[in-house]
C-alpha cells in the first residue's frame, strides 16, 4: 500500500483534486488532499463590521491549506470479495467520522454502506500535518478527496467492465456494488478489481456524482460501528491483546508536574501479590502486575517523597487574579455614549472522556510498537522517537478508535509514558490511568476571565470589545507546527503567538454591532490544558450572548428580535427563527422556569439553540427542553450531526451549570464524577428537538458548533428564570466532597 | 491463591485470583471478557455495570469471591446469538452510542431498570446514574422509551 503513484494522476472535481494509481494487484486509488480557502459571504447591515480574520480564513482551513503539499492522503482500495476499503488518516473518537466517510465512498462508488470497511491509518510521516483531528475539519478537508478517489474508482471498474462485455462504458450503470448492463449482465466490483487496477486502462473523463443526485449522502445514517458498541465488541486500547503487555498504573506526585524523589518502600511493594515491575519515569513510579486490580493496590501502597511541581503555591483565588489583571483594557471610554459592561469568569474543566488515559507500549532495543486513542500520531510518533533513543521509521504507532476525546486525545501523554515505562522495564505494557490521576493530573479547558463593554445610540450597537485574559492553552501536539507551516497563509500579523492565532482564527462575532475587537491575552502558568471541544468559542461566544440579551434589554427589544435585527446573514437568521417557531418562543412560563436562546456561528455553519429551564431551586437547576438547529452548509449524516450537537448541548448543561475543576495548592481537588458534575441523566432534558437546515453549500465544521449557543441560551435561561444574572462559571461549584488523599 | 468457579454468560469458569480482587478485573484481565469497561473503579461511573444472578452489580466494587457458585452476565452474554436482546436492538435504532465506551454499562442498567418496571417514568429513567461522558442521555431515554413499548 505503500508504494509510490505510478501512473499519470487524473484531475477531477471542481477545485482540480488529483487521484493517483497506486501499483497493486487489485484497484487502488489514492487522493490528493488539496484544497483552497472559500471565503463566506459576508454581511451588509445596521453599521457593518469588517470582517474578522476567522471570517476570512478560519482554523478548518488553515489545516487543509497545511495539507497542500501531502499527496497519496487517502488510500481506497476494491477488494476482491467486493469490499472497498478506506484507509482514514484521522481518529474516530466518537464523532462518527468513520460513518459519514464511509458514507461519501457508498454514493460515489454506487455500493451498498455496509461493503464500506474503514480503518484508521497509522502513523505515517509523509503525511506531514495532514493527519490532525481537530479544528472540526474532518469533513470539511476530506469531502471532495474521498468522493474523488471513490469517483476515480468506480471509472475503472466500469471501463473494466466496458471492456470485458464489449458495451461502450456510457451505457453501463452501476448500482449495488456492481456494473449491469442494458441488458441484464452484471458483474462484481470485486470480479473487475484486478482488471480495473491495470495502468493501461483508457478511462476517459472522471466525474463526480451531482450533489442533487446523492441519496445516501445527506440521508440520516446510524453509526457504522453501532453493533460492535451494543454487543460489547467494540475494541478499545485497553481490550486489545498484545502479547505480553501487562497491566500498569502509575503512582503520580501531589502537585502537577512534580517528580520522584525516593521511594521508601520498593522492595515491600515489589513483594506484594501479582506485582512483576517497577520503574520510575519522569512522571512518577510505574507498576505492572498480574491485573490492574493489582497494579492498583502497589500503586496506592507504594511510600514515595517528591520534588516539587510548577504550581505548587497556586490556587483558584491566584489564578483569578492574575487573570483579572492580564485582561487588556478597552479602548472606547464609556463617554456621551450609553454602554453595558459585563464580567465573566470559567473555571478550569476537565475534558475527562470516559476511557481513562491509556496506551500500550512495546519498546525493544531496536525498535517500538504504540496503540492509542491519538489524535495528532505523526507528532506523537516523532515524540517518542526521540524519548526513547530510536529512529523515527523503527517506531511504528497504531491509531485505536478512542472513547471520547474533546480535545483530549490532542495530546499522547499516555502513549509517550508507556513508551518510557517499556523502555524502563524492557517488557511490553499496557497503561491505565486511574480515573483520580486522569481529572487531577490530565488535561483540562483553560479557566479564563472576560470583560465585555458595548457602547449604543440611537438603536444601534456601536462599538463590541471583548478582553479575555485566560491561563494559557497547550497547544504543543502539532497544531502548532502546522501554524508555522502556513504562516504566510495566515490573516493575521505573523508575530502572535499560536493561541492568538487560534483565538483569532476562530472567534468571530455574528452580529454586526459596530467597531467589534475580540482580543486574547494569556497568562503562562505551567499547567496541563488542552484546547476543549469549541476551544475559545465556548466560553468566548456564551458570554457574549449573554450580553446580547443585556443590550436587547437596554434598547427593549426582545432577545430574538433583537438577534434578528443584528446577525450578519440569512442563514443565521433562518436557525434562530427555526428554533423560535419550533421551540414555541415567547410562550408563558411558570415562576421560576424561563426560556433563553443564543445564536453561534463558526467554521462556515451556523446554530441556534434555545433552551428552557427549570430553576425554582436556584441551586439545582435543570434544563427541561431544548430545541436546537444547525446549517452546516451540506451535511453528510444528519443523525450524526444530531448526534454532536447533542453532546455539545450537554457540554454546556454541565460547564454552564456545575462542572469544573478547583486548583488548590497546585493540583485539581476534584478526581471522579462525583465530584466533577459532569451531567447524568437527571441533569438533562427530556425533551429535545435537533433541526438540521436542508443542504445549500459546501460541507462545514460540526463536531465543535454546539457548545456555544448551548452555553449562551442556558445562561440566559437561568438569568431570566431567577432574575440573577450569573458572572462565574459554572453557576453552582461548591466543593461539596471531600478530596481524594494526594 | 484461591479458585472462584462461576458463570460468565452461561459458561461456567474458574479462576486462580485473592478473594478480594474486583471482579472486574477477574472478567476483564482473567477472563478476557472485555465488554465491562472501567470509568473510576470505586462504584460512582457505572461504565463496568454487568449482572449477578440477574441483578444490576458494579464489578469494579464487587470481590470476585462474591461471585463463587452464582451467574455472572455482561454485555457480551445479552444476545441470544445473533439475536440481540429488545434493549440493543432500541440502542440501534435510536444510534444512541457515539464513542461507545459507557454504552455496554448503560444497556446492562437500561435493561435492570425495564426488569423492575415495565413502564419506567422519566422519574425513574432519571434514576440512572451511569455517566455518558459523549452526552448521549436523551438517545438513550428514547431507545429505553422505545425497548419499553415493545417488550
Ligand atoms: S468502573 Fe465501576 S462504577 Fe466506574
Ligand atoms: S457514548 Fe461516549 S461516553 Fe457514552
Amino acid at each position: 500500500m505503500a508504494s509510490p503513484p505510478q501512473s499519470e494522476p487524473t484531475r477531477i472535481g471542481r477545485r482540480g483534486f488529483l487521484t493517483f494509481l497506486v501499483a497493486a494487484p487489485v484497484l487502488t486509488v489514492a487522493a490528493d488532499l488539496a484544497t483552497e480557502a472559500v471565503a463566506p459571504g459576508t454581511a451588509n447591515a445596521v453599521v457593518p463590521t469588517l470582517p474578522a480574520p476567522a471570517d476570512l480564513t478560519d482554523l478548518g482551513d488553515i489545516l487543509i491549506l497545511a495539507g497542500t503539499p501531502t499527496a497519496n492522503m487517502l488510500v481506497l482500495q476494491v477488494e476482491r470479495d467486493n469490499r472497498v476499503h478506506l484507509q482514514l488518516p484521522r481518529a474516530e473518537v466518537g464523532q462518527g467520522l468513520t460513518t459519514a466517510t464511509a458514507m461519501l465512498v457508498a454514493e460515489e462508488l454506487d455500493v451498498p454502506l455496509d461493503q464500506v470497511v474503514v480503518t484508521l491509518s497509522d502513523a505515517r510521516t509523509e503525511l506531514l500535518f495532514n493527519q490532525l483531528t481537530g479544528g472540526s475539519n474532518s469533513i470539511r478537508s476530506l469531502y471532495t478527496p474521498v468522493r474523488t478517489a471513490a469517483a476515480t474508482a468506480r471509472a475503472r471498474v466500469v471501463a473494466a467492465a466496458s471492456e470485458r462485455f464489449g458495451v461502450p462504458a456510457a451505457k453501463l450503470v452501476t448500482r449495488g456494488g456492481a456494473v449491469h448492463t442494458a441488458d441484464g449482465r452484471s458483474a462484481g466490483y470485486g470480479e473487475l478489481t484486478a482488471a480495473a487496477a491495470r495502468s493501461t486502462l483508457a478511462i476517459g473523463e472522471v466525474r463526480l456524482k451531482p450533489e442533487a443526485q446523492h441519496n445516501v449522502v445527506g440521508t440520516p445514517t446510524s453509526r457504522v460501528d453501532a453493533r460492535a458498541m451494543v454487543t460489547g465488541q467494540q475494541r478499545y486500547t485497553l481490550d486489545l491483546d498484545v502479547p505480553g503487555a501487562m497491566p500498569t498504573m502509575v503512582r503520580r506526585p501531589p502537585t502537577i508536574n512534580g517528580t520522584v524523589r525516593a521511594i521508601t518502600n520498593e522492595a515491600a511493594v515489589r513483594a506484594m501479590p501479582g506485582v512483576l515491575a517497577l520503574a520510575v519515569v519522569p512522571t512518577g513510579v510505574a507498576v505492572t502486575a498480574e491485573t490492574f486490580g493489582q497494579a492498583l493496590d502497589a500503586k496506592n501502597a507504594l511510600q514515595v517523597t517528591w520534588n516539587g511541581g510548577t504550581v505548587d503555591n497556586l490556587s483558584d483565588v491566584d489564578i483569578r487574579k492574575q487573570l483579572h489583571a492580564a485582561a487588556l483594557p478597552f479602548v472606547v471610554p464609556p463617554l456621551l455614549t450609553q454602554y453595558v459592561d459585563a464580567e465573566f469568569d470559567f473555571a478550569f474543566v476537565s475534558h475527562a472522556p470516559m476511557e481513562t488515559n491509556s496506551a500500550i507500549a512495546d519498546v525493544r532495543g531496536d525498535s517500538a510498537e504504540i496503540w492509542a486513542g491519538l489524535k495528532s500520531p505523526i507528532v506523537a510518533k516523532q515524540t517518542i522517537a526521540q524519548a526513547i533513543g530510536l529512529p523515527v521509521d523503527k517506531v511504528t504507532v497504531h491509531v485505536v478508535q478512542g472513547g471520547g476525546s474533546f480535545g483530549r486525545r490532542l495530546f499522547f501523554d499516555a502513549a509517550l509514558e508507556a513508551a518510557q515505562i517499556s523502555k524502563a522495564m524492557k517488557r511490553p505494557v499496557k497503561l491505565m490511568w486511574s480515573r483520580i490521576d486522569d481529572m487531577r493530573h490530565g488535561r483540562a479547558r483553560a479557566a479564563s476571565h472576560h470583560k465585555i463593554r458595548a457602547t449604543f445610540a440611537l438603536g444601534q450597537v456601536l462599538t463590541f470589545e471583548h478582553r479575555v485574559a485566560s491561563v494559557e492553552t497547550d497547544f504543543r501536539h502539532g497544531l502548532g507546527e502546522i501554524l508555522t507551516a502556513t504562516a504566510a497563509h495566515l490573516p493575521v500579523a505573523g508575530n502572535l503567538s499560536f493561541a492568538q492565532t487560534v483565538f483569532l482564527t476562530t472567534v468571530k462575532s455574528p452580529y454586526n454591532f459596530g467597531v467589534t475587537t475580540q482580543l486574547l491575552n494569556e497568562v503562562p502558568l505551567q499547567m496541563h490544558t488542552g484546547s476543549f471541544r469549541s476551544v475559545y468559542s465556548a466560553n468566548t461566544r456564551g458570554a457574549e450572548e449573554m450580553v446580547v440579551d443585556l443590550l436587547a434589554a437596554k434598547l427593549g427589544k426582545d432577545p430574538v428580535a433583537f438577534r434578528r435585527e443584528f446577525l450578519k446573514t440569512d442563514r443565521q437568521r433562518a436557525v434562530l427563527d427555526k428554533v423560535a417557531s419550533a421551540g414555541n418562543w415567547g410562550r408563558a412560563m411558570p415562576k421560576g422556569f424561563a426560556q433563553g436562546v443564543a445564536v453561534h456561528d463558526e467554521y462556515k455553519s451556523c446554530t441556534a439553540c434555545l433552551v428552557e429551564i427549570d430553576a425554582r431551586d436556584p441551586k439545582a437547576p435543570r434544563v427541561v427542553k431544548a430545541v436546537i438547529a444547525a446549517d452546516v452548509g451540506r451535511p453528510i449524516n444528519p443523525r450524526g450531526l444530531q448526534a454532536q450537537l447533542l453532546g455539545g448541548l450537554t457540554d454546556a448543561i454541565s460547564t454552564t451549570l456545575r462542572a469544573g475543576l478547583h486548583i488548590d495548592k497546585g493540583l485539581p481537588l476534584e478526581g471522579s464524577y462525583s465530584q466533577f458534575h459532569y451531567a447524568r441523566q437527571k441533569d438533562t432534558p427530556t425533551d429535545v428537538q435537533i433541526f438540521v437546515m436542508p443542504a445549500n453549500g459546501e460541507p462545514g465544521g460540526a463536531g465543535e458548533l454546539g457548545l456555544p449557543a448551548a452555553v449562551g441560551a442556558i445562561a440566559n435561561a437561568y438569568t431570566c428564570a431567577t432574575g440573577t444574572r450569573p458572572t462565574s462559571f459554572p453557576i453552582n461549584f461548591p466543593v461539596d466532597f471531600d478530596p481524594f488523599p494526594r | 491463591m484461591p479458585n472462584y468457579t462461576f458463570s460468565v454468560n452461561g459458561k461456567t469458569v474458574t479462576v486462580d485470583a485473592p478473594a478480594d480482587l474486583p471482579l472486574l478485573w477477574a472478567l476483564r484481565d482473567k477472563l478476557g471478557v472485555k465488554g465491562p469497561k472501567y470509568g473510576c473503579g470505586i462504584d460512582v461511573c457505572k461504565a463496568c455495570t454487568s449482572h449477578l444472578d440477574g441483578e444490576k452489580i458494579n464489578p469494579c466494587v464487587v470481590p470476585v469471591s462474591e461471585a463463587e457458585g452464582r451467574e455472572v452476565t455482561t454485555i457480551e452474554g445479552l444476545a441470544q446469538g445473533d439475536k440481540l436482546h429488545p434493549v440493543q436492538e432500541a440502542w440501534l435504532e435510536q444510534d444512541v452510542a457515539q464513542c461507545g465506551y459507557c454504552q455496554p454499562g448503560q444497556i446492562m442498567a437500561a435493561v435492570a431498570l425495564l426488569k423492575k418496571t415495565r413502564n419506567p417514568t422519566d422519574a425513574e429513567i432519571d434514576e440512572i446514574e451511569n455517566v455518558c461522558r459523549c452526552g448521549t442521555y436523551f438517545r438513550i431515554r428514547e431507545a429505553i422509551r422505545s425497548a419499553a413499548a415493545k417488550m
